[in-house]
């Protein structure tokens, strides 16, 4: 318990040192420049104050519960006794079928917590006029961070170069942004840089050094990032698939009541 | 039960029903897949109970406090009329809002360690650390540079895909130059430089400037920031790897 406060205040403190430099910078223009309080002075400090507060529990909160088991669970996936390889054998890259499983499941399930996609989601719904469901854009971009993240271990599996496939996946953005209409793609770009912050990182990145480490000819140095570049791609080409499905099952919406009516 | 109490407790469902998916892969995989049992179960309920108040705390501060004075600064600044305050507020805000970003000082130190490994600098612990250092403030400026770019794209109404897809363009051909070393802590770099702390201010700084600039559509316009903050550290730390 006196270890678990402990932990809470230290974190507390980390995440004011974080909000520091923004909170100075934001109190110098409103001093200097804009020479004019905000309204609700007394409600937005005491927002402040909920989100430092909550921020910290939230990240205590996943050190105690979930990163330590999140973080060995991606050791024990990837461990040779586990996969059933004897020590020394070629890779072959179907052995690792529930790594697979298991990046595409907590990659969804840690976007769908992500703090701050939900902050972008209820943006975009209160922007769009709640014609674009926040939650559906959650689970949209979730979509593409486990097919993101699941791709990004085979890779480090098979051992192909990452350069390759984030220029595979840059050339169907270019694609898709052509096709796509236009007030869903800056919200696309911006959801590939949201996806991958406080909750998504810890665990896919140990899923990473674990593959890296354990399967023999990679290195943890060199293969063992990259999976955060690969959570941060598929989700744009997920939110500008949703689209474009959403919009040609609009047209054929369209077409059938037209058909009705003649 | 008082209105604002009410409130909260429906976060705080929303808050548990965010975080059941991880708890579900995670006890799946634990007792299904690895055979173990699920650990100190004392431990992970108060964990679990810290993380739904947590979340349901920040969103509620979110609405209270980020949200309102991103938009309320970008209005007042817009009122100003002044271009320079406005860029340099965003080249401040993506700077400060980088520089003392944790996880990119984790990465920072990774990628010292690697580079001295590498044999790229010096392998002792001041030429570490000096490298680690110039890698933060490269991330930080870059963050500082993609806010400039970004407002500017909102004030003048361009659409984004030229500036990202001419990014991602420079980063291709960036990255046939660059030390291999340095590719993949260049592309993760990308996404960890946008904290959760900036990226609701930030959304709120772009939707509050194109809602009061006339002719710019807040969906079209507003959005994109974060996108330009996600772009800029790849381009500065493939082109920090070739000149370290």
């Amino acid at each position: 318990m006196i270890d678990f406060l402990g932990q809470l205040m230290a974190t507390f403190f980390s995440t004011i040192t974080d909000v520091l430099p923004i909170a100075g910078i934001l109190f110098a223009f409103q001093a200097l420049v804009i020479r004019k309080p905000p309204a609700h002075l007394k409600r937005i400090l005491i927002g402040f104050v909920y989100v430092v507060i909550g921020l910290s529990l939230f990240l205590v909160g996943l050190e105690a519960a979930l990163f330590p088991i999140g973080e060995t669970m991606a050791q024990q996936l990837t461990a040779p006794g586990f996969l059933g390889i004897a020590e020394g054998s070629d890779v072959n890259w179907r052995d690792y079928g529930w790594v697979y499983v298991f990046a595409a499941a907590i990659g969804f399930s840690t976007t769908i917590a992500e703090p701050s996609l939900i902050a972008v989601a209820l943006k975009a719904e209160e922007v769009s006029g709640a014609t674009l469901k926040a939650s559906h854009l959650r689970f949209v971009v979730a979509i593409g961070v486990a097919i993101g993240v699941s791709l990004g271990a085979y890779r480090i599996v098979s051992g192909t170069p990452l350069p390759y496939y984030i220029m595979a996946g840059y050339a169907a953005v270019i694609a898709q942004t052509l096709w796509a209409s236009k007030s869903i793609i800056p919200l696309a770009y911006d959801s590939g840089g949201v996806t991958t912050s406080t909750v998504t990182v810890p665990v896919v990145a140990a899923l990473g050094l674990g593959l890296a480490s354990t399967i023999p000819g990679r290195s943890p140095l060199l293969d063992g990032f990259g999976l955060i570049a690969f959570a941060s791609v598929f989700p744009i080409m997920s939110v500008l698939g949703y689209d474009m499905i959403a919009t040609w099952l609009r047209r054929l919406e369209h077409r059938k009541t037209k058909e009705q009516d003649q | 039960m008082s209105k604002p109490i009410l409130g909260f407790l429906k976060i705080l469902g929303s808050a548990a029903r965010d975080l059941a998916p991880i708890v579900l892969v995670i006890a799946f995989f634990q007792i299904v897949v690895l055979h173990k049992p699920f650990p100190d179960l004392g431990s992970v309920a108060t964990g679990l109970a810290c993380v739904v108040l947590g979340l349901a705390l920040f969103i509620q501060g979110l609405e209270m406090g980020l949200f309102p004075l991103g938009e309320a600064m970008a209005q007042a600044l817009a009122r100003k009329g002044s271009l320079s305050v406005l860029l340099i507020f965003a080249f401040a805000l993506g700077f400060g809002a980088t520089v003392a970003e944790p996880a990119l000082i984790a990465i920072a130190d990774e990628a010292a360690e690697i580079a001295g490994s590498g044999g790229v600098i010096v392998d002792t612990m001041d030429s570490k650390d000096s490298y680690a250092f110039s890698l933060r403030m490269t991330v930080a400026a870059s963050v500082g540079v993609a806010l400039v770019l970004g407002v500017f794209r909102i004030l003048v109404g361009w659409p984004i895909q030229y500036f990202i897809i001419g990014g991602y363009i420079l980063v291709v051909v960036i990255t046939f130059f660059a030390p291999p070393e340095i590719v993949g802590i260049a592309y993760d770099s990308g996404g960890v430089t946008t904290s959760t702390i900036t990226v609701p201010l930030v959304t709120a700084l772009g939707v509050g400037l194109a809602s009061s600039i006339k002719g710019r559509n807040p969906m079209i316009d507003g959005f994109g920031l974060i996108a330009f903050a996600s772009l800029t550290p790849m381009i500065f730390v493939l082109i920090f790897g070739m000149l370290a």
